[in-house]
């Protein structure tokens, strides 16, 4: 489902955000990236605590929708670049994952 | 032998080259995204190239990976330079990894690596030794 300011209502701090409106077909919550890989499909929103580069390649691969860094995990500037460089919306918050994953679901995506 | 061979695309994966690892993969994907090949087919590609390309990059002292398109199947080929897998069958075990702990805090090493490969495709092959691994996954069409 699209889903109007997402950042605002889930008061995300936007790292990069593409210019495609955030469609969200469903959640994975997960930090190793081949359960990652083989769990969330295409359109998801992936809440995780991972912040190396390698998550922004993952997204792109499996068509994720975006990726939120939860619990305020550092990221490192080459992951923002590759971020941009892919076109994959990157967020960060200060919530936990339990606590986007409900809000996510209060929003509508169940 | 080579019956119904129609193209290769090939990717060089430099080890422990982390900025660009996943591009080979990305780039299969794309390729059969234009094709029109199916999305689920595509999907477990995509899971079965990523996990070769990320054995090549965190395991092995460099390698290639290719992508074979034949007119019914196909194939994922991952050859490396060694240093080889020292017991495969461990290798081959859910939840089994050597990677050390600095790469597993990235996010891998989930021992999910060759497991994946053999569950996402339709034949699985694959040879080791000091002068490198080679994996020969199969998806038909």
């Amino acid at each position: 489902m699209e889903i109007n300011n997402f950042c605002e209502q889930l008061k995300l701090n936007v790292l990069f955000d593409s210019k495609k409106k955030i469609n969200i077909e469903g959640v994975y919550i997960g930090d190793l990236l081949s359960i990652v890989m083989t769990k969330a499909k295409q359109g998801y929103a992936w809440i995780t605590i991972q912040t190396h580069i390698n998550t922004v390649a993952v997204a792109e691969l499996l068509d994720l929708s975006c990726i939120i860094v939860v619990e305020n995990m550092e990221i490192e500037p080459e992951t923002v670049e590759k971020a941009k460089e892919l076109d994959i919306p990157l967020f960060r918050t200060g919530e936990s994952a339990y606590n986007i994953a409900c809000r996510l679901h209060d929003m509508g995506i169940k | 032998m080579n019956e119904g061979f129609l193209k290769r695309y090939s990717f060089n994966i430099a080890a422990n080259d982390f900025m660009s690892a996943g591009k080979g993969s990305s780039s299969i994907k794309n390729i059969l995204k234009s094709m029109g090949i199916d999305a689920t087919v595509i999907r477990k590609i995509a899971i079965v190239s990523y996990e070769a390309e990320m054995n090549i990059v965190i395991h092995s002292l460099g390698g290639e990976l290719h992508c074979d398109l034949y007119d019914n199947k196909i194939i994922i080929l991952s050859e490396d330079a060694g240093p080889g897998i020292e017991d495969l069958n461990l290798a081959l075990t859910e939840g089994y990894s050597t990677a050390p702990e600095s790469i597993r805090e990235l996010g891998f090493g989930a021992g999910m690596g060759l497991p994946n490969m053999m569950k996402y495709s339709d034949d699985f092959k694959i040879t080791t030794g000091r002068d490198g691994t080679v994996i020969k996954i199969t998806f038909l069409m």
